[in-house]
């Protein structure tokens, strides 16, 4: 493999690193919103967020595309904030991908503070923790198991998004053209010795993300997921 | 204005709470009524886990009224759950300190982990803990809060049989030593009759007593909410000294009562209790019977209880004992008040040292 044909792979992990990191902070309040509401929106706010689920890539690449076009409210904030389009450009990726990405940091997430309960921030309560405190000091420890398979598996979905990226991104090197895209122009013009190298590393390395966090979560009967 | 006046109501499944008292904020308070009565929902209420309507003052400090809401953490409430609740990410030291941080006692935890023994369990995690260790570590925990007021919901109601009394005593020296008022919830009457100072007594929801702890317990089998099988009698009595056969032998306006247990030393005032069902009338002294205690008395009332019973109250030298006996037992006997008789008291419990 050359160096030109590494760039994808670092474009992608980079992708998925900012991504994962930016969907534990946003998804933290969300599924925590989720796991104590008795609100009777809840269960509509929990359908949008599985909805990338079900979704073909295309169908949510295509509404993507269609709100971040410099036409759209988004996409003009975006344009008069940097002077960039939103639409073909990394940026995008980042936007689209949180999205695509969101129900695998949000249910991890929701899972496991369901399974807290309200005892451990009643007690942390009582001994004088202030709410925000108290989640940072008592919830987030106690769901540290949450984190790493919402952490994980956000990592391994946005590392094999393309549909997605297809609509929105299309084939840009070195700011749209991730792993998967560069996989199928090499499929596409019958470089099948590349497309195997790179199809290699990513079946590798999406099995070792996936075979540490069973390691660390999949034989405790009390992990979410 | 120096009580915790409660003036709340809440709908729950089950009950309507509604509650109008003010509880005095010295010694311990204990919340007595049979299971659903809203016990826990009150205590709930008081630390500000759940909402009610109507308002709540503390020493003349108001924590809810209309819109005004003092959250839980504000409060500076201690609350001893049923289960320990402590943290498990954190060890025993870690939960110590987490209280203790937060409310600028830091300085205290030595004399905190000396005074509850928890020297040994530092570096434990909580989940290795028993029961009554880990129940040890969350009183000391509240303590470390420098709680105005201490809530315990059935404090040892998870804790070993045999390990409550390492769990009792701490509650009692909390209840003398730190001046700290505590509201006690329990549904029994043998925990009440040892800690509690005054007593407010729930039934479905509604607050049907609250007076000096003496004054309620004596009352209680009256009460029929409160009738259930753990209805009994409080004695005060006073150690008088070792009766040989490892008994202790205690003495009472209505005579001598030896005991198995080992109230302290004599001069000890105690407080017995003895439960309306342990205790068998006869017309005359039994003999060839296992029981040990059998006090001459007088029939001082009778009233039916349930279809087939009736609570027979007894006067011994002027204390009053209930028992609980079948209808027919009295009609053979042809028991009315005024009628002289023996009191045999198959156990005795010892309520309070």
């Amino acid at each position: 493999m050359t160096a030109a044909d590494l760039a994808p792979l670092w474009l992608t992990l980079r992708l998925a690193a900012l991504v994962t990191l930016l969907l534990l902070v946003l998804g933290t309040p969300l599924a925590w919103w989720l796991a104590r509401t008795c609100s009777r929106i809840a269960p509509a706010v929990e359908a949008v967020t599985a909805l990338p689920l079900v979704l073909p890539p295309t169908v949510l690449g295509f509404y993507l595309l269609v709100a971040l076009n410099p036409d759209a409210p988004l996409g003009r904030f975006w344009f008069d904030l940097t002077g960039t389009t939103l639409t073909f450009s990394f940026a995008g990726l980042v936007i689209a991908s949180l999205f695509y990405s969101l129900p695998f940091t949000v249910q991890p997430l929701q899972a496991a503070f369901t399974t807290l309960g309200r005892a451990p921030m009643e007690a942390a309560a009582s001994l004088g923790a202030r709410p925000l405190d108290a989640f940072l000091t008592v919830a987030v420890p106690l769901s540290l198991r949450g984190y790493l398979t919402a952490a994980v598996l956000t990592f391994a979905h946005t590392l094999g998004e393309f549909g997605v990226v297809l609509m929105v991104g299309g084939n840009i090197p070195s700011e749209t053209r991730v792993i998967s895209i560069a996989i199928y122009e090499k499929v596409e013009t019958l470089d099948y010795a590349s497309a195997h190298a790179m199809s290699a590393l990513l079946l590798g390395l999406s099995f070792a993300i996936l075979l540490v966090l069973y390691m660390v979560n999949g034989r405790r009967p009390e992990a979410p997921l | 204005m120096t009580g915790l006046d409660l003036d709340i109501r809440l709908q729950k499944p089950g009950f309507d709470l509604d509650i109008r008292r003010s509880l005095p904020l010295t010694g311990l308070t204990a919340i007595f009524g049979p299971s659903g009565a809203g016990k826990s929902t009150l205590l709930r209420i008081i630390a500000g886990f759940e909402r009610a309507s109507g308002c709540i003052s503390f020493a003349g400090e108001v924590w809810q009224d209309g819109r005004r809401f003092v959250p839980p953490h504000r409060r500076r409430v201690a609350t001893v759950f049923q289960q320990p609740r402590l943290f498990d990410h954190l060890d025993v030291a870690g939960n110590l300190a987490y209280a203790a941080r937060r409310a600028g006692q830091s300085g205290t935890m030595a004399d905190m982990i000396e005074r509850f023994a928890l020297g040994p369990l530092l570096r434990r995690r909580t989940a290795t803990l028993s029961g009554g260790e880990a129940q040890r570590v969350a009183l000391a925990r509240a303590l470390l809060t420098a709680p105005r007021l201490i809530l315990m919901d059935e404090p040892v109601a998870a804790v070993d049989l045999g390990r409550r009394d390492e769990i009792l005593p701490l509650v009692e020296a909390l209840r003398d030593e730190a001046r700290i008022p505590v509201l006690y919830v329990s549904h029994s009457l043998t925990e009440v009759a040892r800690l509690s100072t005054q007593v407010l007594t729930l039934a479905a929801g509604k607050a049907t007593a609250l007076g000096p702890s003496d004054e309620i317990l004596a009352t209680i089998t009256a009460t029929p909410a409160l009738s259930g099988e753990e209805a009994g009698s409080l004695l005060p009595a006073r150690v008088h000294g070792p009766a040989g056969d490892g008994l202790t032998e205690l003495h009472f306006p209505g005579g001598t009562i030896l005991t198995p247990d080992r109230p302290g030393p004599p001069g000890t005032e105690v407080r017995l209790f003895v439960r309306a069902r342990d205790v068998m009338i006869a017309l005359a002294p039994p003999e060839g019977l296992s029981a040990l205690n059998i006090l001459p008395a007088t029939v001082s009332s009778m009233q039916p209880a349930g279809p087939a019973a009736v609570n027979v109250v007894l006067s011994c030298g002027g204390v009053a004992i209930s028992a609980r006996i079948t209808a027919r037992s009295a009609r053979v006997l042809a028991l009315a008040p005024g009628s002289t008789c023996y009191a045999i008291l198959k156990s005795v419990a010892l309520a309070r040292d």
